[in-house]
């Protein structure tokens, strides 16, 4: 099992960000992908989780095998954590939502509405949503925004066990997660250039 | 043989229309005019209905226009759907106003027609409901058009639109013939007795009809150039930005 | 899918969730219109066909905005798309859900206002058949304006201009049903129209629905 990207180019709003990107991760491993502000990171990963077609290259994974998940965590102000999380199990088809509960310390917050919870608290559900998909590619995209140093640790071992286990991951992020075996992909390289004017290409006069 | 298609890149579109324009338009000022001056100045009265009937030769053109328009508009979203040319997107959203335009010549001509014929400016007959209806099409259609920034974005969604669009309104064409049995009479060039239109009428008005589409063609020519051209801008500001 | 319109229900009938909104609008139309049109019952039974029936679709209308913008601006629109589920499965349970908290309470208080109305008996049994065969096509093409908007910071005016001239044959053989019935004629036609109309739109919208979500979110 394997996340292989080669010569993805992506575009936001028309205008082309990236291009050329390739990598390859095998089980266990983590990717991080770093670059400034609006270089196309958040909208590699959407491409990555199939949300929009990439403008070349192509993306191989395993069937049924990504969790995405986004600046926005999705959670609904009045349902509680559980009904927020059984929901997204019951979709997945996974099993319980208990495990998740426990292993994001998040069983004391279980009944509460998600309206009540801080805004790191509301982080923690996010992800925890993740290990209820039982999905073994998580494709992430800041996940640690609005975490304590304390959370971001939790996290930390969330991950480690998920790399253990034969997952894979791959993110956007700035703060360290503590995770040193991670891999790095810097995305400056592979900003993408426009085309030569006179090149020829079909709707040119487009771009 | 060049094919068809070539005229989908916006550059050769470009070259093409450049003489092409200008002879679609003085092509329609001329037909238009000679349709509507044999129509209005040497055509005799109808027996019935007087010099009121000479407004047919405005009246029917545009109703036709007003429909071809949207047939256009939707072949033109079929074709951006399907095949990805930016100007047939392009030229769907530049026809639209034009139908829209005609739309509401149609509506006013007969109005104008209706008041001294049949003694009242509207009356909710099938005809004249459909084509409000076809007016309010039109209104969302441009204005799903006018609310979205990113363009290709709104080609698609106002090409969707257009097709699941086109779907109701010939289902509220059809409604509304059979909530109402109407004043209006038959299509006009109806091969059915008795209301038959003379040949004194017929040949000015298929004139009109022909310079009508003329200017039709030539502002979605023009229209789409505009927009070729707005397009052209955005993406040189993009650019700029990128640099 | 069940999840999904247990959900649905459940933020629907909670607080906030607007449930009722549609109801009450509902309600006050129809005390409106007497008080505007006035109190004669001849002329009021002649008009309450189509006043319950732009009724019902103008209280339909008030609540199409929060079928998708509500899960767009929370981010639960996009891992619903990357979730092992097709969207068309998600935009026919959002729609079944906005039907069953909105068009089947209209249905149920449908004969109290006709009741206001002085609609003639022979025709309750109309009023009611004809919504419950007709709401639900006012939710599933409901559900695909709302798709088409649901990325629009202002989308709710628009969603109005673009969703009713789509409500017109169903607002026709709709309330042809209930007048038909009203005065004794027979109804087979318009009923079987609204009837086809309901379920041609449920069986296509739904894709079209989800191309131009997936073109929103992408």
């Amino acid at each position: 099992m394997a996340l292989v990207a080669r010569g993805l180019a992506v575009a936001r709003g028309g205008v082309p960000l990236l291009e050329g990107v390739g990598f390859a991760l095998e089980a266990g491993q983590a990717l991080v992908l770093r670059g400034p502000n609006g270089c196309g990171k958040t909208t590699l990963l959407r491409v990555m989780a199939g949300l929009q077609p990439a403008l070349a290259g192509e993306v191989t994974a395993p069937p049924d095998a990504i969790a995405y998940a986004a600046h926005a965590d999705g959670i609904k102000a009045t349902l509680s954590v559980t009904e927020n999380l059984r929901f997204w199990s019951d979709i997945y088809g996974s099993g319980g939502v208990d495990a998740a509960l426990e292993r994001m310390n998040l069983r004391a917050l279980a009944g509460r509405a998600a309206q009540n919870l801080s805004a790191g608290q509301k982080r923690r559900l996010g992800l925890a949503r993740l290990l209820v998909t039982g999905r073994p590619i998580w494709v992430l995209d800041e996940p640690t925004v609005s975490l304590d140093a304390d959370s971001v640790a939790l996290f930390g071992e969330v991950m480690r066990a998920h790399l253990a286990g034969g997952g894979m991951a791959l993110m956007a992020t700035h703060i360290d997660l503590g995770l040193p075996e991670a891999l790095v992909l810097d995305l400056r390289p592979f900003k993408a250039r426009l085309p030569e004017p006179g090149s020829g290409g079909f709707d040119e006069a487009f771009l | 043989m060049a094919s068809i298609w070539e005229y989908a890149n916006p550059l050769k579109f470009m070259r093409t229309t450049d003489w092409l324009l200008p002879v679609v338009a003085w092509l329609a000022v001329v037909v238009t005019a000679v349709g509507l001056i044999w129509g209005f100045f040497f055509t005799p009265d109808d027996f019935r209905q007087g010099s009121t009937v000479k407004i047919i030769f405005l009246h029917v053109p545009s109703a036709l226009m007003a429909i071809n328009a949207w047939i256009m508009m939707l072949v033109a979203s079929l074709i951006w759907l399907v095949r990805r040319h930016h100007v047939s997107a392009l030229a769907a959203k530049a026809a639209a106003p034009v139908g829209l335009v005609m739309t509401l010549i149609g509506l006013i001509t007969g109005a104008v027609w209706g008041q001294p014929m049949w003694g009242t400016w509207w009356a909710w007959d099938p005809r004249l409901t459909s084509f409000l209806i076809l007016f309010l099409f039109y209104l969302g259609y441009l204005a799903l058009w006018g609310a979205i920034d990113d363009p290709d974005t709104a080609a698609d969604l106002t090409a969707v639109l257009c097709l699941v669009g086109s779907v109701f309104a010939l289902l509220s064409r059809y409604a509304a013939f059979f909530w109402s049995q109407g004043l209006h009479q038959g299509a006009s060039l109806s091969l059915a007795p008795g209301t038959r239109v003379d040949w004194a009428y017929k040949a000015p008005l298929y004139i009109s009809m022909t310079g009508f589409g003329l200017i039709f063609l030539a502002l979605v020519l023009a229209g789409t150039r505009t927009e070729i051209r707005a397009r052209r801008m955005k993406a040189l500001a993009a650019r700029e930005r990128m640099a | 899918m069940r999840a999904l319109l247990i959900r649905d229900l459940r933020l629907a009938l909670r607080a906030g969730g607007g449930f009722g909104l549609g109801l009450a609008f509902f309600l006050i139309l129809a005390v409106l219109v007497p008080l505007g049109v006035g109190p004669e019952p001849g002329t009021l039974a002649l008009i309450a066909p189509g006043v319950l029936w732009v009724g019902a679709l103008l209280a339909c209308l008030l609540s199409l905005d929060r079928i998708f913008a509500l899960d767009f601006e929370d981010g639960s629109l996009d891992l619903l798309a990357t979730a092992p589920v097709p969207l068309e499965a998600v935009v026919a349970v959002k729609a079944l859900a906005h039907w069953i908290t909105t068009g089947l309470p209209l249905v149920l208080v449908s004969p109290v206002l006709g009741l206001l109305l002085f609609l003639p008996a022979e025709a309750y049994g109309w009023l009611i058949l004809s919504l419950l065969l007709g709401t639900p096509a006012l939710s599933v093409i409901g559900g695909f304006g709302a798709a088409l908007t649901v990325g629009l910071k202002r989308g709710g005016l628009l969603l109005s201009l673009l969703v009713l001239p789509l409500y017109i044959p169903t607002l026709v053989f709709g309330a042809e049903v209930v007048s038909r019935g009203a005065q004794g004629l027979s109804v087979g036609t318009p009923l079987a129209l609204l009837a086809g109309i309901t379920m041609g739109a449920a069986a296509i919208l739904p894709f079209a629905a989800a191309l131009v979500l997936r073109i929103n979110l992408r």
